[in-house]
C-alpha cells in the first residue's frame, strides 16, 4: 500500500512529529524525529492511532479499538528516558500494517515476553537481549537495513573487525559455529544462519498471510463490520477486504544477498500473473548470496486496467465529509483517482484487482538449538527447497539417466545369476536322478 | 563330481581374510548409507546417514591405502595380473560345463587364487572401479575446500554423477560376486574358505608357468596343507 495521502496515519510510526501536512512536512528535520517512542520507559506515551504522530492533549476513545487514549504525564514521561528496550522497538515493529503480526512475520508482540523457545536470544528465561543489542547505533544509525543496498557484503565476527556497521548472525557466532565436522558449517556460505535456525515463524502469535481488498466495501445492515476467524483475528473487514491469518508458518527460501527490489507506481505490471510488489535480490553464483527464509504475504489488490500499473489509494478520510476516502465513501474509483492525482499520476478511471506477493526476511525468532530444521526437509525432492533450481543438492535432485541405466544393471546381474543358479539346480538334480 | 580327490589347502593368510571381509563390510555400509543420501530411502535418518558415510568411506580410504601396500610389499599383485590365457575356457566352464558338472579347469591354488575371469574382474573393480569410487568420493567429501585446493573448476552435479554411477557398478559387481560364491564345489566352501583360509581343492592339479606367483618359497609361519 502506500503512505501518500494516508499520512496522519502512518507517520505515528513513520518518523513524523506534529505531521499536518505532506506537502510541507520535512521528513529530514531531525527534530521532527520523536524521541519519546524509543526513549521512555513508563509505557505509558501512546500516541493516537490517526493522530498525525502526536499522543492526545486529552483522553479520547479510537473508535478502531476502542480503546481510551489518556495525555502523557510529561513529567513522568520525560524522566524515564534510558535506552530503548523491546517494548519501545516493539510499539512500532511489531503492530507495522496496522496491527499485530500484520507485516512481519518474525516480529510481533510475542515478542515483548518471549520464552527461550520462541526466542533464544530475547527470551526472558535465556538472554534476555534488548532490540538494540543486535541493532547497536552509531550516532543514531540503527544497524539494520535499507533495503537497496546489501545487507552485510562481509560476514565477520566482531573479533575480526568489530566496526562492523551491520550487524548480522555472523557477528557474534562466526560462520563455523557448529562443532568441528558438523556438517552445517559446511553449509553457511550458501545457506543462511536463520534458514535452519527459524524453522517456522509465528510461533506464538499468528500473522497475516492473505489480504484480499478485492472484497471489501460489502455491509451488513447497511453498515461496514468486521467478522472475527479461528485464531482469533479478523477475516474479514469492511474497509480492508478478507485476510487470512496463519500460525507456525514455514517460511519460503529464495537467493538473498541483502538488498531487495521494488516495483513502483510508476512499473508496468503484467496482470495475467500475480505481481511481486518486492522480491529479493541473489543468485547461486553470487557469493554474497544465501539462501534465506521469507514470509510471503499474498493479496489482491486494485490496479489501473488501462495504464497498467498498482494504484495509489486514498482510504484515511480526512475529514467528516472525505467522501472520495475508500473507508468513508467506499468507493474504489474515487479513492484510486484521489489518490493517484494526490500523487501527481495518472488514472483512466478503470480498475481492477490483481494478485500481488511481498516478502518479508525472517531474521528474529531463532529457536533453540534442538528445534533447528531438519536435513531431510531440505534433501528431500518435494522438501523446502525444491523450488530453487540451479545447483544440485544430493536427496533432492536426481540423475534419471544414471538411475534407469543403475538399476537395468544391478537388476540385469541378479536377473543373470538368478538363471545360472537355476540352471545348475535343474542340471544338478537331473544328474542325481 | 570328478575323481580327483580333493585336498584341504590355506589359500588366504589371516591378513587377506581379514581385509577381504572389513572390506565386504565398509562397502556394505557405504552402499546403505550411500543410497540414503541419494534420497532412495530414510533408515537412519539423512544427518546420520551422511556422518557415517563420510566416516566409514575415509576409514575405507586408510584401509585401502595399506591394502596396496601390503599386495606391493608381498608380490601378491601378481595375482591380479590380468591373462588372457584359459579366459575362453572359464567363459564356456560357467557358461556350459558348470551345468555338466566338469571341474573348473583353472583351479585354485595358493599361489593362483584367481582363475583369468576373476582377474579380470577384480583387477577392474580394484583397479578403477574402487579408485573411481573413492575418488569420486573424496572429492565430494571435499566440496567445501575445493576452492582451497584449487580445483574450483569442477561441478558437484559430476562428482555426484560419477560418484552414484559408480555406487551402482558396485552394488551389481556385489550381487555378482556373491553369486559366484556358491559356484564352488559345494554351495559354500568359497565362503568358508573365506573365513576360516581353507578349502578343499582338487589335488595333483600341476600349476602351470603363468599361473605361479614370482616369488619362490612359503613365508615363515604358514601352515603346511594338512593331507585331507
Ligand atoms: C539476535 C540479534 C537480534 C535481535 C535481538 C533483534 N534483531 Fe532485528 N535483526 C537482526 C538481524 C541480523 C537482522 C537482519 C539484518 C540484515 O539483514 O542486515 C534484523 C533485521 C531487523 C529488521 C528489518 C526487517 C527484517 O526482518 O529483516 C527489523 C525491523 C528489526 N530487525 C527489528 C527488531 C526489533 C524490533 C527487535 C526487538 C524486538 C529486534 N529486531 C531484535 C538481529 C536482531
Ligand atoms: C544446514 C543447517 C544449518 C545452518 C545453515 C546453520 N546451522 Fe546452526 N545448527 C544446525 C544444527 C542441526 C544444530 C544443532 C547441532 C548440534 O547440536 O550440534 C545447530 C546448532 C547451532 C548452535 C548451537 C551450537 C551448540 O553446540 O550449542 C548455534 C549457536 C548455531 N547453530 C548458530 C548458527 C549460526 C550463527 C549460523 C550461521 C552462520 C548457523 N548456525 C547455520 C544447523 C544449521
Ligand atoms: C549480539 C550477539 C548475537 C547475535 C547478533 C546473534 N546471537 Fe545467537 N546467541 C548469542 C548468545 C550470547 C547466545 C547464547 C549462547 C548460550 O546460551 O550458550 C546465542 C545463542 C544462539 C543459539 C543457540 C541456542 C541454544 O539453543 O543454545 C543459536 C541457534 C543462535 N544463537 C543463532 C543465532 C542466529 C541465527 C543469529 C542471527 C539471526 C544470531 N544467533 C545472532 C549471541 C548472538
Ligand atoms: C535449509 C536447507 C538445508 C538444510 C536444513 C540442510 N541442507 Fe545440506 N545443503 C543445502 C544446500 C542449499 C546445499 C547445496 C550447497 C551448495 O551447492 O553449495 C546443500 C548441500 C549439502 C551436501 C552436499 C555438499 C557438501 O557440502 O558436501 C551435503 C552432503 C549436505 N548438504 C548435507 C546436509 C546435512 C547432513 C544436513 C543436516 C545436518 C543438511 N545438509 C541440512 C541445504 C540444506
Ligand atoms: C563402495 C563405495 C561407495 C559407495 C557405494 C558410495 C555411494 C554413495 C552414494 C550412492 C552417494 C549419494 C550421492 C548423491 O546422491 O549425490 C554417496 C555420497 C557421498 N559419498 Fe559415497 N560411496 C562410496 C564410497 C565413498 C568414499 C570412499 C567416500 C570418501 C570419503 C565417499 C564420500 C561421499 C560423500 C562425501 C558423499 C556426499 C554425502 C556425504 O557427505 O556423505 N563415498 N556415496
Amino acid at each position: 500500500m502506500n503512505i501518500q495521502s494516508n499520512e496522519a496515519r502512518c507517520t505515528s510510526c513513520h518518523a513524523g512529529y506534529g505531521w499536518k501536512d505532506a506537502k510541507k512536512f520535512d521528513f529530514t528535520d531531525p527534530t521532527r524525529v520523536d524521541c519519546l517512542v524509543c526513549h521512555e520507559q513508563t509505557g505509558t506515551y501512546k500516541k493516537f492511532p490517526a493522530g498525525a504522530g502526536n499522543p492526545v492533549k486529552e483522553t479520547k476513545v479510537f473508535k478502531g479499538n476502542k480503546k481510551t487514549y489518556h495525555p502523557p504525564e510529561w513529567n513522568k514521561v520525560a524522566q524515564s528516558v534510558a535506552r530503548p528496550g523491546r517494548k519501545n522497538c516493539g510499539s512500532c515493529h511489531f503492530f507495522g500494517g496496522g496491527g499485530d503480526g500484520v507485516k512481519h512475520g518474525d516480529l510481533d508482540s510475542s515478542l515483548m515476553k518471549p520464552s527461550k523457545t520462541l526466542d533464544v536470544h530475547m527470551g526472558v528465561d535465556g538472554q534476555n537481549f534488548d532490540c538494540v543489542r543486535c541493532h547497536s547505533t552509531t550516532l543514531h544509525h540503527i544497524a539494520g537495513r535499507v533495503y537497496t543496498t546489501p545487507a552485510s557484503k562481509h560476514r565477520k565476527s566482531l573479533i575480526e573487525d568489530d566496526l562492523a556497521s551491520k550487524i548480522t548472525c555472523e557477528s557474534c557466532h562466526s560462520s563455523t559455529p557448529h562443532k568441528s565436522h558438523n556438517k552445517a558449517n559446511d553449509h553457511t556460505d550458501k545457506v543462511a544462519c536463520q534458514s535452519c535456525h527459524i524453522p517456522e515463524y509465528a510461533r506464538v502469535q499468528p500473522t497475516k498471510m492473505w489480504w484480499d481488498w478485492s472484497t471489501a466495501g460489502k455491509k451488513k445492515n447497511g453498515k461496514p463490520y468486521q467478522e472475527k476467524g479461528e485464531l482469533g483475528k479478523p477475516v474479514y473487514d469492511t474497509k480492508k477486504g478478507d485476510f487470512v491469518w496463519e500460525k507456525n508458518v514455514k517460511p519460503e527460501y529464495f537467493w538473498f544477498n541483502g538488498s531487495l527490489q521494488q516495483l513502483t507506481v510508476k512499473d508496468t505490471i503484467d496482470p495475467s500473473k500475480p505481481v511481486r510488489i518486492n522480491w529479493p535480490v541473489g543468485s547461486r553464483e553470487d557469493e554474497h548470496s544465501r539462501i534465506f527464509p521469507f514470509k510471503v504475504h499474498r493479496g489482491k489488490q486494485p490496479y489501473d486496467k488501462v495504464n497498467k500499473t498498482l494504484t495509489i489509494l486514498h482510504l484515511f478520510p480526512k475529514g467528516k465529509d472525505d467522501k472520495d476516502a475508500y473507508w468513508k465513501g467506499y468507493d474504489w474509483n474515487k479513492a484510486i483517482a484521489y489518490g493517484q492525482d494526490y500523487a501527481g499520476l495518472p488514472y483512466s478511471g478503470e480498475y481492477d484487482f490483481v494478485e500481488t506477493s511481498y516478502v518479508y526476511p525472517t531474521t528474529h525468532m531463532v529457536a533453540p538449538k534442538d528445534n533447528v530444521v531438519a536435513c531431510i526437509e531440505c534433501h528431500s525432492a518435494d522438501g523446502r527447497l525444491a523450488s530453487l533450481a540451479g545447483f544440485y543438492m544430493p536427496g533432492r535432485d536426481d540423475f534419471k539417466a544414471i538411475n534407469v541405466f543403475g538399476w537395468i544393471l544391478v537388476l540385469g546381474t541378479l536377473v543373470g545369476v538368478t538363471f545360472h543358479g537355476l540352471g545348475r539346480a535343474i542340471s544338478r538334480g537331473r544328474k542325481e536322478d | 563330481m570328478t575323481g580327483k580327490k580333493m585336498v584341504n589347502t590355506y589359500l588366504y593368510t589371516r591378513y587377506e581374510r581379514f581385509w577381504h571381509w572389513l572390506q565386504t563390510t565398509l562397502i556394505t555400509i557405504l552402499l546403505v548409507t550411500g543410497f540414503e543420501v541419494d534420497g532412495l530411502y530414510t533408515l537412519m535418518g539423512y544427518g546420520t546417514a551422511v556422518e557415517v558415510h563420510n566416516f566409514v568411506g575415509l576409514t575405507w580410504l586408510i584401509a585401502f591405502a595399506f591394502f596396496v601396500f601390503w599386495l606391493l610389499t608381498t608380490g601378491e599383485w601378481k595375482q591380479y595380473v590380468p591373462t588372457t590365457k584359459k579366459m575362453f575356457t572359464v567363459i564356456h566352464y560357467y557358461m556350459i560345463g558348470i551345468f555338466r558338472g566338469d571341474p573348473h579347469p583353472v583351479p585354485k591354488r595358493k599361489e593362483a587364487k584367481h582363475n583369468p575371469l576373476q582377474r579380470i574382474a577384480y583387477l577392474s573393480v580394484a583397479a578403477f572401479l574402487l579408485p573411481i569410487q573413492m575418488i569420486s568420493g573424496f572429492l565430494y567429501w571435499g566440496y567445501n575446500s575445493w576452492a582451497a585446493w584449487g580445483l574450483d573448476w569442477l561441478s558437484l552435479p559430476v562428482v555426484a554423477a560419477i560418484h552414484i554411477l559408480g555406487a551402482f557398478g558396485v552394488l551389481s559387481f556385489l550381487v555378482g560376486h556373491v553369486y559366484m560364491t556358491t559356484t564352488g564345489h559345494t554351495l559354500f566352501a568359497h565362503i568358508r574358505a573365506m573365513i576360516t583360509g581353507w578349502e578343499e581343492i582338487q589335488e595333483g592339479v600341476e600349476l602351470e608357468d603363468w599361473e605361479k606367483r614370482q616369488r619362490k618359497g612359503r613365508k615363515a609361519g604358514e601352515p603346511e596343507a594338512p593331507s585331507a
